[in-house]
């Protein structure tokens, strides 16, 4: 092992971190608000909109995210008046295909998530909300989508942690984030362990961190699910 | 493409079923009375869940060769072994896949009450035989979900090993793309035979759960 080669190789892949963490941010957090739509849109009962979206979370999880990402950023480029038109300059970046990617299929296996979440809300909150008078989108914003999102958190906790490792496929077309950093550092050194190493570790220090984020907002969502704190300590 | 998507098929199947071996032994030591044991696992599940598939794909694939001598040199030999790009895939996505059989198995073998084993044992079974006619079945059986989602992503998996020159599916639709310079066309029809293989392999799945719960009594 040459640990000079390690010590050299974190400033490299700490560099591309940077990318990473972008590419995370940005597609989970437009992923997130896009699945939400997606999962209601499902969830009413007109097949206009069930079907379209239906049919997307089939093909999103049925195709790997490789053949998704080359579709869009060599695919598309084929038509001549894609390239002509004003989004060229958009799609003909790979960050921002990456992004796109990225975002839409998390979407979709997002949405199934908060699907799942959405249907257990039992109806009787619901009930207890009308009755004291809620109703529209005041009763989807305090009482439905809380009590969907605590239930679906620890399954969007394991997609959150399948999109930070998404991200390294960002590296296929020429992105130097993480993975393509330290596949440079392979192919030039010839020593793949010292870089794996490296990178290996920021991912899973990365992932580290979500899963304790998810955790934080977990116990956030449900304060009044825990028992409630003593004021005074209880005689014995 | 049929060439293409055959070996597609060999690298997933290869895969998984070493990724089965690897599960059954890694759910068997995550349950094991050792602790150091149980440490090494936990480690190598965390570490095969956590870290991406196409880090674990150039590891091998850049480093298969040197491990593989390595190991070579220890047993007296001395010429050089090239790790090529099928083994290499085929072994990180078994290498993966375990780390992910190992939960599903782990998951499905404390489903099983303990009072069971209490009364094999009581009637006298060994751990061999009691492995064999009461868990295996019983594991099988509550295993089947999360195995058929085991076997989705080896299937999808094999996409990333086109990044070593492998030729399966991915591959040959980038060829095909880079020389007919129509990209579109070519990663629609890998889009495609990807969908055709994972809803096939998905109605097989739950054809099997069918069968495997029959004679069980579901709420």
């Amino acid at each position: 092992m040459d640990f000079d080669l390690m010590l050299d190789s974190i400033p490299q892949i700490l560099s591309g971190s940077r990318l990473t963490v972008l590419l995370v941010t940005l597609s989970l957090s437009m992923g997130f608000v896009l699945a939400i739509i997606a999962a209601l849109l499902r969830r009413s009962k007109i097949p206009l909109l069930v079907t379209p979206i239906k049919a997307y979370v089939f093909v999103m999880r049925g195709t790997p995210l490789l053949v998704q990402i080359f579709l869009i950023y060599y695919g598309i480029g084929q038509f001549e008046f894609v390239r002509q038109s004003i989004f060229w300059s958009i799609l003909k970046s790979p960050f921002w295909c990456a992004i796109i990617a990225l975002t839409l299929n998390t979407t979709a296996y997002g949405s199934e998530i908060i699907r799942g979440g959405l249907e257990s809300v039992s109806w009787g909150e619901v009930e207890a909300a009308r009755a004291v008078g809620m109703s529209g989108f005041l009763l989807f914003r305090r009482i439905i989508f809380p009590i969907a999102i605590r239930q679906a958190l620890p399954a969007y906790g394991n997609e959150v942690i399948l999109m930070v490792k998404a991200t390294s496929l960002a590296s296929t077309i020429t992105i130097m984030e993480m993975t393509g950093v330290a596949n440079t550092i392979m192919a030039e050194n010839y020593r793949p362990l010292e870089a794996f190493i490296v990178a290996g570790s920021f991912y899973l220090l990365l992932n580290f961190i979500m899963t304790r984020l998810i955790q934080l907002i977990e116990w956030r969502l449900s304060g009044h699910l825990r028992p409630p704190k003593l004021s005074s300590a209880p005689a014995l | 493409m049929a060439m293409a998507t055959l070996m597609t098929l060999t690298v997933a199947v290869c895969a998984f079923a070493l990724a089965l071996i690897i599960g059954t032994i890694g759910a068997t030591a995550k349950l094991s009375r050792f602790r150091f044991i149980r440490i090494i696992f936990d480690f190598y599940t965390t570490v095969a869940r956590g870290v991406p598939e196409l880090l674990i794909i150039y590891l091998l694939f850049f480093g298969g060769s040197g491990a593989v001598m390595y190991l070579a040199r220890i047993f007296g030999y001395h010429g050089y072994i090239e790790v090529n790009a099928f083994s290499a895939g085929v072994a990180a996505i078994s290498l993966i896949n375990g780390a992910y059989q190992t939960e599903v198995f782990r998951g499905a073998a404390l489903a099983i009450p303990k009072g069971q084993i209490e009364a094999a044992h009581a009637v006298g079974m060994s751990d061999w035989l009691l492995f064999r006619r009461i868990l295996v079945p019983q594991v099988l059986r509550l295993a089947l979900p999360g195995l058929g989602n085991c076997w989705l992503s080896a299937l999808k998996e094999t996409a990333l090993v086109s990044v070593t020159g492998l030729v399966e599916i991915m591959r040959q639709a980038y060829v095909a793309a880079g020389s007919s310079q129509m990209p579109f066309i070519f990663y629609t029809l890998a889009a495609c035979l990807f969908l055709f293989l994972t809803t096939f392999s998905s109605y097989g799945f739950r054809r099997a759960e069918s069968w495997a719960s029959r004679g069980v009594r579901s709420a």
